[in-house]
């Protein structure tokens, strides 16, 4: 609040655009996007049912940023056990995700942003209507709704910047997991590590977004000359991370080193699995690849041929979906 | 409130500061140089746009939406925006695939780097541009050159590879920045040694020496006279249409000989070429006509007494129908001036209604290079085959283009058919145009195109840097099924 005052009051005309809300030229999909939150969202099921969904979707939809945005500041404070609670629904969910590792790392509730509003906009949507299957990829944070006996793959990307898959996972409906999101240094948000791509299955978007990033953070050589770092405020004044120094620049690592550092993140995703906060996750650094937590959903982690995988198309897709049920469109 | 130099978005309520050089969390607006700007998205033509039931978009209208989707409307993928893989040899950064009435298509889309490239630029005007060979400036530095004369145009070739890179650093960087500007639409001023100074704007009037030409010639003086010497007779008994190439006379004129016209004993300052066409009787210039010539009368000679007679109607006109002066001869057969009768105001004016708007037009011609087709064929040759037999269509930003006959992919394509701002370019310095091949998918595979690599139309739609352009109705679609655009053969 304290920043939109700001702005309003130095008499700055606020241009502020509209979300866009359209379906994609498949004539299936929804495009919601609003400022920095861009959905894709697919329902499955009886064609009024997927009707009542979406325009339950769009309904919802138009005040999610300004409802996280009235309370961003305090979104943008690490999440201290005892500290203070948000009060929107969204930003519980962030708040929530976040509070099992407020204790022993930095970590705020923006870590949870992606996932959380994945979360929100599908379950108005299964709130709304009976869908066999839904769902909303928030930039590669994915909250999945499967009804028994339905199952999605999603493919995994190794390099946001470079879409190729190093992977697949298929979550069937009595997979617990309804959230996949994926983290890494090469995408529009910070992180601490030097992981390419850490992609993790948990029972919620927000949940898995929050975990992936405290695993991406985790795959790191701290001190290794060759990773650039700068203070993320040197970037971006506002961020969360403050004078924390966030990743730029990756260059020449030994394998050895690659190994290294796969195993911190993997040790560290082998304690979250133990602990149940996740179900799964895949790490990928240098074209190596980790997979902890399998088989509980059915992952395959290595060279996939690209046609029959449909290829994905940009960062903002840091994992794509495929769905194998209908084959490629 | 904003710290040092970064500038804060209003765009959305997030209100990000953004420092120089970076984005908003967004990724689509920036920080350039201090200013705010809106980040250039991937730019796809969506033909449905053009045809006006707009994608889905609720909230605009302010109308209720009952939840039902669109059918998917038609969208081809440019190439502005996509990226390069330059220099590796490796697959075009889109290898998109659609259904085209039932036949798999795709669609390679790419940005082609070009040191062999330039602009040829058609400038309607008859006025003296300077020598041929002349070298044309920018900024004091060489970036092309005269080449000719067209009818009723000048024709000037800028950039080219010897002045991207053959000359100096400084050369290389005005031209490149020349032909930018040029291609993207905007104005250009330039120099024509011994010649004119010239501003240059693709698809608007050429301003000459600080003139702005705003129509076109209907023809010289003489074809002039053949084409409204039937409209003349009767009602005027000489017309001379002034010209700085080819004067003409009507009464002298073979047309006017045809129709009968009895000589006026006219004399006219300049050299006869043949019967009614004179050469060399005025100069270049901003006066009538495209002439140095301000005074109609000064080009006339005094009547011939055994011919001429008192009362004599004489009409004299540019080639433009801009100016134009209606004479009677007294009795010592001196033109007088006089109001132009009603019935030849219509001839005059028909000659202003036939000359056409005058206009800079702008053609990229460029070469797609060897590491460019290797991305979107194993083995680059194939794909200028597949050019030249028509299977693979090329288009720069949907625009079409000509392919010119002979080796290599050599191309053109009109400038102000592509969409805005459509050229880039890297310090090279070369120019960084959009390119397309479009072919079908059965002959991607023949040509050893990078099949493994097509994915489909609807993958890239979920982009958020995709920006979604009503396609150009006088543009053919790029996806429909008629052969590429060829010049001889198809």
């Amino acid at each position: 609040m304290a920043a939109l005052a700001g702005a309003v009051d130095s008499g700055d005309t606020i241009v502020r655009e509209p979300p866009l809300m359209r379906s994609l030229p498949d004539g299936r999909r929804l495009h919601l996007h609003d400022g920095p939150i861009d959905l894709i969202v697919e329902a499955f099921g009886e064609a009024h049912a997927i009707r009542v969904a979406y325009r339950a979707a769009i309904e919802r939809f138009p005040t999610i940023l300004d409802e996280l945005c009235s309370e961003l500041n305090l979104l943008r404070q690490p999440a201290c056990p005892g500290g203070s609670w948000p009060q929107g629904v969204i930003a519980r969910r962030m708040r929530r995700a976040v509070a099992p590792y407020g204790d022993r790392t930095f970590i705020t509730p923006m870590a949870a942003v992606a996932g959380a509003v994945a979360e929100e906009v599908l379950s108005v949507m299964t709130s709304a209507a009976q869908l066999s299957r839904a769902y909303v990829n928030n930039g590669g944070d994915i909250a999945l709704h499967l009804k028994p006996g339905h199952h999605f793959t999603v493919g995994m990307v190794e390099r946001p910047d470079r879409p190729s898959l190093f992977g697949a996972v298929r979550v069937r409906s009595a997979h617990p997991s309804r959230g996949i999101a994926t983290s890494s240094w090469r995408g529009r948000s910070f992180s601490l590590g030097i992981a390419d791509a850490v992609t993790v299955l948990a029972a919620s978007a927000a949940v898995a977004d929050a975990a992936a990033t405290v695993i991406a953070n985790a795959v790191d050589l701290p001190g290794h000359p060759a990773v650039v770092r700068v203070p993320a405020c040197e970037l971006d004044p506002d961020s969360d991370l403050a004078s924390l120094r966030v990743t730029c620049a990756v260059g020449e690592l030994e394998a050895g080193e690659v190994t290294q550092a796969l195993s911190a993140g993997a040790s560290v995703a082998r304690s979250l699995c133990a602990a149940g906060l996740i179900h799964a996750a895949a790490l990928c650094l240098r074209g190596k690849t980790r997979a902890v937590g399998v088989p509980v959903p059915e992952m395959t982690v290595g060279a996939l041929d690209p046609v029959a995988s449909g290829h994905g198309s940009s960062r903002a897709l840091q994992s794509l979906h495929l769905d194998s049920q209908r084959g490629r469109s | 409130m904003a710290q040092d130099d970064a500038v804060r978005c209003d765009a959305c309520p997030v209100l990000c500061r953004i420092k120089p050089g970076r984005t908003g969390a967004c990724d689509r607006y920036a920080n350039q140089n201090g200013q705010l700007v809106r980040v250039d998205p991937h730019v796809v033509l969506d033909r449905a746009l053009s045809h006006g039931d707009a994608v889905v978009s609720f909230l605009d209208s302010g109308q209720e939406w009952d939840g039902t989707l669109l059918s998917g409307p038609d969208t081809f993928v440019t190439a502005i925006g996509a990226g390069t893989t330059y220099p590796d040899y490796k697959p075009a950064p889109f290898i998109i695939s659609s259904q085209v009435d039932g036949v798999d298509m795709v669609t390679v889309v790419t940005e082609g780097i070009f040191s062999y490239c330039g602009a040829k630029v058609k400038i309607d005007t008859d006025r003296h541009m300077g020598p041929e060979r002349s070298s044309v400036r920018a900024q004091g530095e060489t970036v092309g050159h005269v080449t000719t004369s067209e009818y009723g145009s000048q024709m000037l070739s800028i950039g080219g590879v010897r002045h991207l890179t053959g000359g100096s650093r400084k050369e290389g960087n005005v031209t490149c920045e020349t032909l930018l500007n040029l291609c993207n639409g905007k104005a250009v001023e330039l120099t024509i040694d011994k010649g004119a100074s010239l501003v240059v704007e693709a698809g608007k009037p050429p301003i000459v020496d600080g003139s702005l030409e705003e129509r076109m010639r209907v023809g010289c003086g003489s074809a002039t006279i053949g084409m409204f010497a039937q409209q003349w007779f009767g009602k005027v008994d000489e017309v001379v249409v002034v010209d700085d190439h080819i004067t003409g006379v009507l009464s002298e004129h073979q047309a006017g000989k045809f129709l009968g016209v009895a000589p006026t004993g006219i004399k006219i300052k300049g050299r006869r070429s043949t019967p009614g066409r004179y050469f060399q009787v005025a100069d270049a210039g901003t006066g009538w006509g495209g002439t140095d010539i301000n005074d109609p009368l000064s080009i006339l000679a005094e009547f011939n007494p055994r011919l001429a007679w008192p009362g004599l109607r004489l009409l004299m006109v540019s080639t433009t129908g801009e100016d134009y002066a209606f004479f009677e001869l007294d009795e010592a057969l001196r033109p007088v001036e006089k109001q132009l009768p009603p019935e030849l105001a219509g001839s005059v004016a028909r000659i202003k209604e036939n000359c056409e708007p005058a206009l800079c037009t702008v053609l990229f011609m460029a070469g797609a290079g060897g590491s460019l087709r290797a991305g979107v064929t194993e083995n680059p040759v194939k794909l200028t085959r597949s050019v030249k037999e028509a299977l693979t269509r090329v288009t720069c930003g949907g625009a079409p283009v000509y392919i010119w006959p002979g080796g290599g992919i050599t191309f053109m394509v009109e400038v102000t058919r592509m969409p805005e701002n459509a050229f880039g370019y890297v310090p090279t310095p070369a120019l960084v145009a959009p390119i397309e091949f479009t072919l079908r998918l059965a002959d991607y595979a023949t040509l050893g195109g990078h099949t493994g690599h097509v994915r489909p139309l609807s993958s890239i739609v979920p982009d958020t840097d995709r920006r979604a352009l009503p396609a150009r109705a006088d543009n053919p679609w790029p996806l429909s099924p008629a052969p590429s655009t060829r010049g001889t053969r198809s």
